[in-house]
Parts: C-alpha cells; sequence; structure tokens
C-alpha cells in the first residue's frame, strides 16, 4: 500500500479522535456549548459549567483516550503475538486476574471503592498474565503461540470460577463486581489516571519500538530468526507491553470489550499488516472508539447512562461482523 | 504408531488405535466409578449394596429409597448426559474452526442460552423452568442468526466462529446490562442460575434430555469420518465426495441443539465444551479427540464436578459450573505444564 494512503488514514483517525474529545467534554445531561467549553479550559471559572467540565468531562475524556489507546495497541500485539485473529488481550486472563483481585480485595475489606481496589486489579491482572507466559512457555524454548492461547483459557477458567463462587456467597462483592464489570468511564478522576498513564506510556512506546521485530517475527519463527530477531526476547518483551497496556486499562475501568480485538481488525483493513502502521494506527483509534461509546451511553437513556464497556460491544460488533463478512478474512 | 484394532463385520469395518481403544475404556471406567460414587455420596451416606438393593425397587426405607431413585440417580444420570452433549458438542464445533478457542463457550451459543435465561428472569420473573425454555429459544436463536450471518456463498469455519464471537461479546454485554439494573436480588437469582446447577434434578429432566440426545446423537456419530475428511480442507473433502456445505450445516444444528439442551437442563456449565475435546486429545495421542472420547470425557468432568460440588463444602452446595470450571482448568493446566511434546 503506498505511503500516501496510510498518512491520509492517519490524519483521518487523528482528526475524529480530536472531534470525539471536543464532544465528549461537550454533550451529557448538561450540553456544553463548544465556544463555552473553549472559553472554560481557556480560563477556568467557579461557574456551573466550569465545574462540570474541569470536574466530570475533562477527566472522563482523558482516561477515555488513555485507556482506549492502551487496549486497542495491547490488542494489536496480542493477535501478532499468537498469531491467532481471535486472540483479545482478555484471553491472557488479565480481565479474570484483574475481576478475582476486586471482588476478593471487595470481599474482605468491604470497601468497594476504585481508588482502593485499584492496584489490586493491576496487580491481579498482571500476576495471571506472567502466570499464563510460564504456563505457556514451560517446558519449551519459548512460548507457542497455540500454547499460550490455551495457557490463557485455562487459567481464566480456573480464576472465573473462583470469581463467582465469591460472588455467589457476598452480596457486598456481587454487588460492585456486577457494575465493575459492565467497564464504565463514570467516577474516573484524573487520580486514577495519573497512576496507569505511565505503565501504559511505557507499553506504548515497547509496542513502537517492537512493531519491526514483531513484522519480520510474522514471516513465521524460521524466517524471523534467519532475519536476526531474537525470538524468546521478542516474545517476553511483547508479552510485557500487553500486560502493561491491557493491565493497566482494565484495572482503570473495568473490562471493556471490544476494543482490543475490533480495532486491530480495522486499523489492518486502513493501513495493511505492516505493525510501524498498525499500532500508531490503534493508538488513535482506540481513543475515538472509546470516546464515541461513551458519549453514546450518556446520551442513549439520559438522564441515566449505559456503561461504556457495554455499548462497546452491543455496537461494536455488528461493526466487526460487518467487516468479517465483507473481507477475506486476512492472516495476521 | 503402537497399533491398530481392527473390527470387521458384513458391509462394515471399524479401525481404532490402539491407545485410543484403551483410553476409551479408562474413561469409561472412571466414569462409572464416579457414578457408583455420585449415587453412594451424601448427606444420607449409603453402602454399595444398600443402593443396589434401593435401585431395585427395595422399600425397607422409604427415605432412602426416595434420595436413591428420585435424587441421586436422576442426578448423576443428567450429569452424564450434559456432560457427553458438551464434550461432543465441543468436538463438533473445534474441529469445524480447526480451533480449540471455536468452542461453544466462546463463540456465543453458551452465551445465547444464558441471554433466553436472563431475560426470563430478571424480565419476566419466572421460575426454573421459563429460565430453561428461555435458554433453549435462546441458544437456539442465537445459533440461526449467527449461521445467517455468517453464510456468504458458504459458511467458512473460521468466518462462523468470528460471527460468533461478536454475537457473543454483544450477548454478553446485554446479559451483563440486565444483572447491572436488575435489583440486587433478582440479579442474584440470575448469577446463580448463570452458575449452572445440577441441584433438583428431577426425573422430568432427564428424560427430556434423553429425548434430544436420541434424537441429534445418530446423526452426529454417523458423521465422525465426514468430519476427519472435512479437516484436510473444503475443496479436498469436496473432492472426495463430501457435500461440505450442507455436511457442515448438519454438524453445526447438531452441535447447537446439544449445547442448547445441556444449558436449558442445568445451565451454563462452564469450560466443559472447550475442554473436553482438548483433553481427550491429548489423552489419546491423536490429532483429532473423535466423538466418543470427547462424549466420554465430559461426562467424567461433569460427574466428578458434581461430587465435588456436593462435598467438598457440604452441606453447602456448590455450583457445579464453578467446580468444573475449576477443576477443568486446573486439569488443563496440569496437561499443559507437563507436556513437553510439540503441541
Amino acid at each position: 500500500m503506498i505511503t500516501a494512503g496510510r498518512t491520509l488514514w492517519l490524519a483521518f483517525a487523528l482528526i475524529s479522535s480530536l472531534l470525539l474529545c471536543a464532544l465528549s467534554i461537550s454533550v451529557g445531561s448538561r450540553s456544553i456549548g463548544l465556544t463555552e467549553v473553549w472559553q472554560v479550559l481557556l480560563h477556568p471559572q467557579e461557574t456551573t459549567e466550569g465545574v462540570v467540565v474541569m470536574q466530570l468531562r475533562v477527566p472522563r475524556t482523558v482516561i477515555a483516550v488513555v485507556v482506549g489507546a492502551a487496549l486497542a495497541v495491547a490488542g494489536v500485539l496480542m493477535q501478532s503475538l499468537t498469531r491467532n485473529p481471535l486472540a483479545d488481550p482478555g484471553i491472557l486472563g488479565i480481565n479474570a486476574g484483574a475481576s478475582l483481585a476486586v471482588v476478593m480485595a471487595v470481599a474482605i475489606t468491604g470497601i468497594a471503592s476504585i481508588t482502593f481496589y485499584l492496584w489490586f486489579a493491576f496487580l491481579g491482572a498482571a500476576a495471571a498474565a506472567v502466570g499464563v507466559y510460564l504456563l505457556g512457555s514451560v517446558g519449551r524454548q519459548s512460548a507457542t503461540p497455540a500454547r499460550l492461547a490455551l495457557a490463557g483459557v485455562a487459567i481464566t477458567a480456573a480464576l472465573s470460577a473462583l470469581v463467582q463462587t465469591i460472588i455467589l456467597t457476598n452480596q457486598e462483592a456481587f454487588n460492585e463486581f456486577r457494575f465493575w464489570t459492565a467497564g464504565s468511564l463514570e467516577g474516573r478522576g484524573l487520580d486514577i489516571t495519573a497512576v496507569v498513564a505511565p505503565f501504559i506510556a511505557a507499553g506504548a512506546l515497547c509496542a513502537l519500538a517492537l512493531a519491526p521485530t514483531l513484522n519480520a517475527l510474522a514471516l513465521g519463527d524460521e524466517t524471523g530468526a534467519a532475519l536476526g530477531v531474537r525470538i524468546r526476547r521478542t516474545r517476553a518483551l511483547t508479552f510485557l507491553a500487553v500486560t502493561l497496556l491491557c493491565g493497566a486499562g482494565t484495572a482503570a475501568v473495568g473490562p471493556i470489550a471490544f476494543v482490543g480485538l475490533g480495532i486491530p481488525y480495522l486499523a489492518r483493513a486502513a493501513v495493511g499488516p505492516d505493525l510501524r502502521w498498525a499500532v500508531p494506527m490503534c493508538l488513535l483509534l482506540g481513543p475515538a472508539m472509546l470516546l464515541a461509546a461513551d458519549i453514546f451511553g450518556r446520551v442513549i437513556i439520559t438522564p441515566q447512562e449505559v456503561q461504556a464497556g457495554i455499548i462497546t460491544a452491543l455496537f461494536g460488533a455488528p461493526v466487526f461482523i460487518a467487516i468479517v463478512r465483507r473481507r477475506r478474512i486476512e492472516a495476521v | 504408531m503402537s497399533g491398530h484394532i481392527v473390527l470387521r463385520a458384513r458391509g462394515w469395518s471399524l479401525v481404532y488405535e490402539r491407545r485410543t481403544l484403551l483410553v476409551g475404556v479408562a474413561m469409561l471406567l472412571v466414569c462409572a466409578a464416579l457414578s457408583v460414587a455420585g449415587l453412594l455420596f451424601g448427606d444420607y451416606p449409603l453402602t454399595v449394596s444398600e443402593v443396589i438393593g434401593y435401585l431395585l425397587g427395595d422399600t425397607t426405607d422409604q427415605l432412602a429409597g426416595f434420595f436413591v431413585r428420585e435424587q441421586r440417580l436422576p442426578r448423576v444420570l443428567l450429569a452424564v448426559l450434559v456432560g457427553a452433549a458438551l464434550g461432543i458438542s465441543g468436538q463438533i464445533f473445534q474441529a469445524l474452526s480447526q480451533n480449540p478457542l471455536g468452542s461453544p463457550d466462546i463463540i456465543g451459543f453458551t452465551t445465547g442460552s444464558a441471554t433466553g435465561a436472563v431475560v426470563q428472569i430478571i424480565i419476566f420473573d419466572t421460575g426454573p423452568a421459563g429460565a430453561a425454555a428461555g435458554a433453549l429459544l435462546g441458544g437456539l436463536t442465537t445459533a440461526l442468526v449467527i449461521y445467517l450471518l455468517a453464510y456468504r456463498s458458504g459458511v467458512s469455519g473460521l468466518r462462523l466462529v468470528l460471527v460468533g464471537i461478536g454475537i457473543g461479546l454483544m450477548l454478553g454485554a446485554l446479559n451483563t446490562l440486565l444483572v447491572a439494573r436488575a435489583a440486587l436480588t433478582t440479579a442474584q437469582t440470575a448469577a446463580q442460575w448463570l452458575a449452572g446447577s445440577l441441584n433438583a434434578t428431577t426425573w422430568h429432566q432427564v428424560l427430556l434430555v434423553v429425548a434430544a440426545l436420541a434424537l441429534l446423537m445418530p446423526g452426529v456419530l454417523l458423521r465422525a469420518r465426514v468430519l476427519t475428511v472435512m479437516n484436510l480442507g473444503d475443496d479436498t473433502a469436496a473432492g472426495l465426495g463430501v457435500r461440505v456445505e450442507r455436511q457442515r450445516l448438519i454438524l453445526v444444528v447438531c452441535g447447537v441443539a446439544l449445547v442448547a439442551v445441556a444449558t436449558a437442563a442445568c445451565g451454563p456449565i462452564a469450560f466443559i465444551a472447550l475442554a473436553a475435546p482438548q483433553l481427550a486429545r491429548r489423552l489419546t495421542r491423536s490429532n483429532q479427540a473423535g466423538f466418543l472420547p470427547a462424549a466420554l470425557m465430559g461426562a467424567c468432568l461433569v460427574l466428578g464436578s458434581d461430587i465435588l460440588a456436593q462435598r467438598l463444602f457440604a452441606p453447602t452446595q456448590l455450583a457445579v459450573g464453578v467446580v468444573s470450571g475449576t477443576l477443568g482448568g486446573l486439569y488443563l493446566i496440569c496437561l499443559l505444564a507437563l507436556e513437553r511434546r510439540k503441541l
């Protein structure tokens, strides 16, 4: 594909993300005009609009951008690492690990607050992911894609069963879990973003740096090795990046379906399978998708909200199915 | 190759690898042992001779006879049937998609059944029978939608799986939304159902499942060879005289019906459809598990899980789906950890 076409796609994704950011600050149960938003952003004031924008809308928009980018990039890395177009970062046991940590934290301490269990969720996600990697690579030179996927499924099953045991016996944990697992951006302040952003930034940089190497590895292990790729190291680093990105993102807002699975498809459809282009494309498209889902969830049944994670699945899946139907399924 | 065993009669022949046959017999024995254990263990302990007596109609102790004939026996039978149905269904879809992630748990059929039941429980506030009907209807409708959406001058295995994952995600989100917006107690009822349970199994349920399996099994088992040929690729299979699209449709319909019936009978029992074929395949060391090993493995897993679910923290009963998830997960983890051969 010619570079000009790809650059155009990147520009298009960037512009849509920026537009959606503006919309996300403006739209809600109290609509605020774009000019007014601009005024408030330039000169913060103590009016109602000022408080809504600075305290609610801006933090929410920021976390949507950060987490959307994280999940999409994690997805594209994951699909490349496992050479499995069905691979979603959740397959690494990250969702299950984070879920178990959340319900355990709530069940044991009785404190149901995201600022409290954020770290637990992140640690749980990371622990589960490391477990999957170790299991997937035990006894062999390096983790093979199929074994990784199976190891992830196995560990997810075991952890989810524990989650179910806890929520069936502890009402408080169940009540917190049923909202957490829907995946919501509501009430996530800038303090939460500040905690997860460094991890996500590190993961994203890692992904950009790994892109050329993963391109070579996509040709197969032997060819990759012949091209000078250190397979074991590359896999471990990719895995680390996925864990940082998806673990931090999930810890911050709960499991968000489909961004990690669908956005890589869209990105590859637009700029082709070359990861040097697909990773940046995911960095831009992921936020656009999560922002759009969050905005839609706010307006669909005002004054109530539908969680962003539910919207991404309900509206992302038909798009995904349309792509699957229209295109030949691309090898990853 | 440890050798083959060939059975011949007029007009037909069967070839089994010796290992497959041995593993099959071993699993059959395990399954029988677990069934006996299921009849023996309970809050009201019995000896083997007592159980046999009550099964044959002994009426000295009305209560014990009731436990054995009306509670434990149907429960054990349902566990075996449901496990076999899930194992076979998983084998069908994993073979069609040639992907271990292609099992009905992941491609949306189980989620569709769950949606049917959750809608019944949360919106229409019905009891267990309504939930079962909802599950059956939900599973079959979901499968129909997935098949139609995946159809594009034929259904490729991978497209079916991808469409299924998309629909599964949507329905999963719908379930989460319903549970999150319901009153806490109703939400808990739904969560109980979603965990899967064999508690309070009646003969009624067993007979319905038996009828469904009697209808579906012959069609499936006769297609074992067709499925093997189809694994060579659609073109090769067509060249060998298999009407690929038609056979695939039949297999998909049977697989879906199996999983829908199983889910309607006792809720979504996690992980069996995915794990049973994979475990059977590893034990028999063959490329494809084959229907009977997968069915036996499924039956053993559900039976074992149910016994543990009843006895582990007795008198507190766990949900069988919780135990099957843990057990299947741990077993697959062990196999993966111990296996040093190429996958």
